[in-house]
């Protein structure tokens, strides 16, 4: 019953009776950030909803105006790298180097990609003017005094979608970070925590853009 | 040592996957269907589908500790406090006549 005099190694640190064990706590530890990161979007969807509710005609001119297609593409980027992602997951359970550094690239690629055709959506609302505080903002089929509310729209829009592209990019960083590693060969069958720990941030941040798009881009659409 | 770990075959990512990709097609052509009111809710009984996929095959949680999915439905308790009581004081502040307003 000497099981704290263990020599300590990556996948058991002398503070962990097991493995598992400290598994289990470094999930538990997850998914209490994530948590936070929850609470955290929580509150942008709520005051969304509030002002959506609140002026629905300007918000349903305004949502109508982003492009359901590049939106929707973007979500299947962004479906995709999340299948490279738990695919690495998965190649590091098995211990199998080669195969977690090439579903990492490609996780990179994606979420890359995910962020070009999202630079390449912004700049379309800064030449349209729909940039909030942008000189010359007009959003068409809204009168004058409703261009405000229509301002409002579009503040919620890039504080969310900000906030969810600064969510990935450093989800990229820390991509970089483990490719850098796996080529180290630090991961093992054994341990591979920080796989399966970016893992769930980078699926939490796929999840969080699930509830963006169909808010921001689909449910007045039937209505433009 | 990988007893515990529960490893999924790439044949369930794939119909999980796959799965997404079609609610995606699906909640994107059914937005541009007028169903009125029940646009946005079909669209989040949609987006909670595919969360709810994501999270127990992809963040694992079908696989997981009791106690990691009693903090996890805990936490999203927590975000229905929030979303509730706001709406309740939005929603209901038209009714009594309260003073400043």
């Amino acid at each position: 019953m000497d099981s704290h005099s263990h020599e300590e190694t990556l996948a058991l640190r002398v503070q962990f009776d097991t493995p598992e064990q400290q598994k289990d706590a470094s999930v538990l530890g997850m998914w209490g950030f994530l948590i936070t990161e929850i609470m955290f979007f929580g509150g942008m969807f709520l005051a969304y909803t509030l002002y959506r509710s609140t002026y629905p005609h300007i918000f349903a001119v305004a949502s109508t105006s982003l492009n359901v297609y590049i939106g929707a593409f973007n979500t299947v980027v962004l479906l995709c790298s999340s299948f490279t992602m738990v695919m690495a997951v998965r190649a590091a359970q098995l211990g199998q180097r080669k195969a977690i550094i090439l579903f990492l690239i490609l996780t990179l690629i994606l979420g890359g990609a995910f962020l070009g055709i999202k630079a390449f959506e912004w700049h379309e609302k800064f030449v349209e003017h729909h940039i909030p505080g942008q000189a010359g903002f007009f959003l068409e089929g809204i009168p004058a005094e409703g261009q405000g509310h229509a301002q409002l729209f579009f503040s919620l829009y890039f504080a969310m979608t900000g906030l969810h592209a600064l969510h990935m990019v450093v989800g990229a960083g820390l991509l970089i970070y483990l490719i850098v590693m796996a080529r180290r060969g630090i991961y093992t069958r054994e341990y591979f925590t920080p796989v399966d720990m970016i893992g769930l941030y980078w699926h939490f941040v796929d999840i969080v853009w699930i509830f963006l798009f169909p808010l921001l881009y689909l449910i007045d659409r039937h209505l433009g | 040592m990988t007893g515990h770990i529960h490893v999924d075959s790439v044949k369930t990512y794939t119909l999980v996957f796959l799965t997404l990709i079609v609610l995606t097609v699906v909640t994107t052509a059914v937005a541009f269907v007028d169903l009125g009111p029940f646009s946005v809710v079909v669209a989040l009984v949609i987006a909670v589908c595919k969360a709810m996929l994501v999270a127990l095959f992809f963040m694992h949680l079908r696989h997981s500790t009791i106690l990691t999915r009693l903090v996890v439905v805990g936490g999203l308790l927590w975000l229905l406090i929030l979303l509730i009581l706001t709406f309740a004081d939005y929603a209901t502040r038209g009714i009594l006549g309260v003073p400043g307003r």
